[in-house]
C-alpha cells in the first residue's frame, strides 16, 4: 500500500476532507484520508449541530463526523490515522510524510480546519482544564452553576455566552470594542439571558492558584485595571488556520488563510484547499462540504490534464 | 482486543495487578473530547492488545479513582505498571500519534 500511488490524498478529516473523499472515491477515484486523531475535527467537539441540513432535532458532531467517514469509506475511501509532518506538494507525484510513514498522491486536498486562538498569557497553556477554556460546547458542563466569562465578541463567543447562560450561575461577556462583532440578532438574546457585557475591555492576566479564581481587565481607552472574579474564561478570540504543512509553499493571505477561490485550487496545481483553512467568507459544517464537493471536480479536472500530459 | 472497563472494585485485579502495562483513559460522557480520542485508544488495544492493556475509568462513575488519581481534566491518560503510575499524564492527546509517543517515551509499546 505504500508504494502505490492514490489519485488524491485527502489531509484531514473534518466535514470538507470527507466530503472531497467521497464525491472523489464516488468519480471513480482512488482516495485516502490522512487523520491525525477521528474524523470531524473542530465538528466532532460540537455536542449537537443543528445547522447542517437534515440534522432534524439535532446530531452530536461526533455521530455526524462517523457517518461522513462511513458514507466516503463505504464507496471506496481509506482512511490512514497518522499525523501529517511534511508535505513536498510541488513534487510529482505529491508527498505526504506521516508518522506511518510517506504515502505519495498525484493531487492533495488540504483539510486540516483551524484551532482556537490563545490569548497570549502567562500561564494560559498551564491552565487549560484548570479554568481556561476554548470550547463552551466540550467544557461547559464542567462549570455548572458557577460564575463564567467569555472572552470575544463575534459569533462564536456570543453563541458560547448563551450556551453557559444555561448551564452557569453568572456569565460575563468581556469584548474590547463598544459594540459587537457578532450579528445584531444576538443582543437582544444576551440580555433576555441575564448575561453581563464588560464593554471596551480585555483581558491581560489570569489571576489564579493553581485554578484559575479571575482575571484582571484592562479599559482599552484608559487603561484603567480592574478585577473580576470567576471560576472560569472561556477563549472565543478567534481561530487560526492549520496551515503548517504547506508553508512556504501555498500561498496565504495575511491571517494564514490558505488563498483559494469557489474552485478551491490553490496556488499549486493539483494542490486543493476545502474548508475553515480557505479564504472564505463563511466558516461551517455545510461551506466546509461544499467545498469538499467541488474539489473533487477541479482534482478530477487536474488528473486529466496530468494524463494528457499538460500542466 | 477488549477494552477493559475499569471499576473501584476491579482496578486493583485490572491495572495493578495485570502481567502488563496498563494504559487507563479517564473519561465521561459529557465531553466532547473524550469522545474524539476514544477511537484512536481502542485503535491503540486493537494494536498492540499482547503487548498494553486499555482500560476506561468513567469519572462520574468512579468519582474516588478519579480523586485517588488528581484528575481534573479530562481526558487524561495514565499508564500504569507493576502496580504503579508511570511518567506523566497525557491530557487531551491531539492526535493518535501523541499517544503512541507518550507510550513508547514510557516504555510502554
Amino acid at each position: 500500500m505504500t508504494d502505490s500511488i492514490y489519485d488524491v490524498i485527502i489531509i484531514g478529516g473534518g466535514p470538507g476532507g470527507y466530503t472531497a473523499a467521497l464525491y472523489c472515491v464516488r468519480s471513480g477515484l482512488s482516495a485516502l484520508v490522512i487523520e491525525k486523531l477521528s474524523a470531524g475535527g473542530q465538528m466532532a467537539e460540537t455536542e449537537q449541530v443543528d445547522n447542517y441540513p437534515g440534522a432534524g432535532e439535532g446530531i452530536g458532531g461526533f455521530e455526524l463526523a462517523e457517518r461522513m467517514r462511513e458514507g466516503a469509506e463505504r464507496f471506496g475511501a481509506r482512511t490512514l490515522y497518522a499525523q501529517a509532518q511534511k508535505a513536498d506538494l510541488r513534487a510529482n507525484p505529491k508527498r505526504i510524510t506521516t508518522d506511518q510513514g510517506e504515502r505519495l498522491g498525484r493531487s492533495v486536498v488540504l483539510a486540516m480546519g483551524a484551532y482556537p486562538r490563545m490569548l497570549g498569557l502567562a500561564g494560559e497553556q498551564e491552565l487549560r482544564g484548570k479554568g481556561i477554556a476554548y470550547c463552551a460546547a466540550c467544557d461547559g458542563m464542567a462549570y455548572r452553576g458557577k460564575t463564567v466569562a467569555v472572552a470575544g465578541g463575534g459569533n462564536s463567543a456570543v453563541a458560547d455566552a448563551l450556551m453557559l447562560a444555561k448551564l452557569c450561575a453568572k456569565v460575563y461577556l468581556i469584548h474590547r470594542r463598544d459594540t459587537l462583532t457578532a450579528s445584531k440578532v444576538y443582543l437582544k438574546a444576551l440580555r433576555e439571558n441575564g448575561i453581563e457585557i464588560l464593554w471596551n475591555s480585555r483581558v491581560t492576566r489570569l489571576l489564579h492558584d493553581g485554578r484559575l479564581t479571575g482575571v484582571e481587565l484592562a479599559e482599552v481607552n484608559t487603561d484603567r485595571r480592574s478585577k473580576l472574579a470567576c471560576d472560569g474564561l472561556f477563549v472565543a478570540i478567534g481561530r487560526i488556520p492549520d496551515t503548517g504543512l504547506a508553508a512556504g509553499q501555498a500561498a496565504t493571505d495575511p491571517s494564514g488563510y490558505l488563498v483559494a477561490d469557489e474552485t478551491t485550487r490553490t496556488s499549486i496545481p493539483g494542490v486543493f484547499a476545502v474548508g475553515d483553512l480557505r479564504t472564505k467568507p463563511m466558516r461551517q459544517i455545510v461551506t466546509a462540504a461544499a467545498d469538499g464537493a467541488v474539489a473533487s471536480r477541479f482534482v478530477e479536472e487536474y488528473l486529466v490534464e496530468l494524463f494528457n500530459g499538460q500542466p | 482486543m477488549e477494552m477493559i472497563t475499569v471499576t473501584q472494585e476491579n482496578f486493583e485485579k485490572q491495572v495493578l495487578h495485570s502481567g502488563r502495562p496498563v494504559m487507563v483513559d479517564f473519561w465521561a460522557p459529557w465531553c466532547a473530547y473524550c469522545r474524539r480520542i476514544a477511537p484512536a485508544v481502542g485503535q491503540i488495544a486493537d494494536e498492540h492488545g499482547e503487548r498494553l492493556g486499555v482500560g476506561k475509568i468513567n469519572i462520574d462513575e468512579q468519582p474516588a479513582l478519579a480523586g485517588q488519581f488528581q484528575v481534573e481534566t479530562i481526558p487524561t491518560l495514565m499508564l500504569f505498571r507493576e502496580g504503579k503510575a508511570i511518567g506523566e499524564p497525557l491530557t487531551a492527546p491531539s492526535s493518535k500519534a501523541q499517544i503512541s509517543s507518550w507510550l513508547q517515551e514510557n516504555g510502554a509499546l
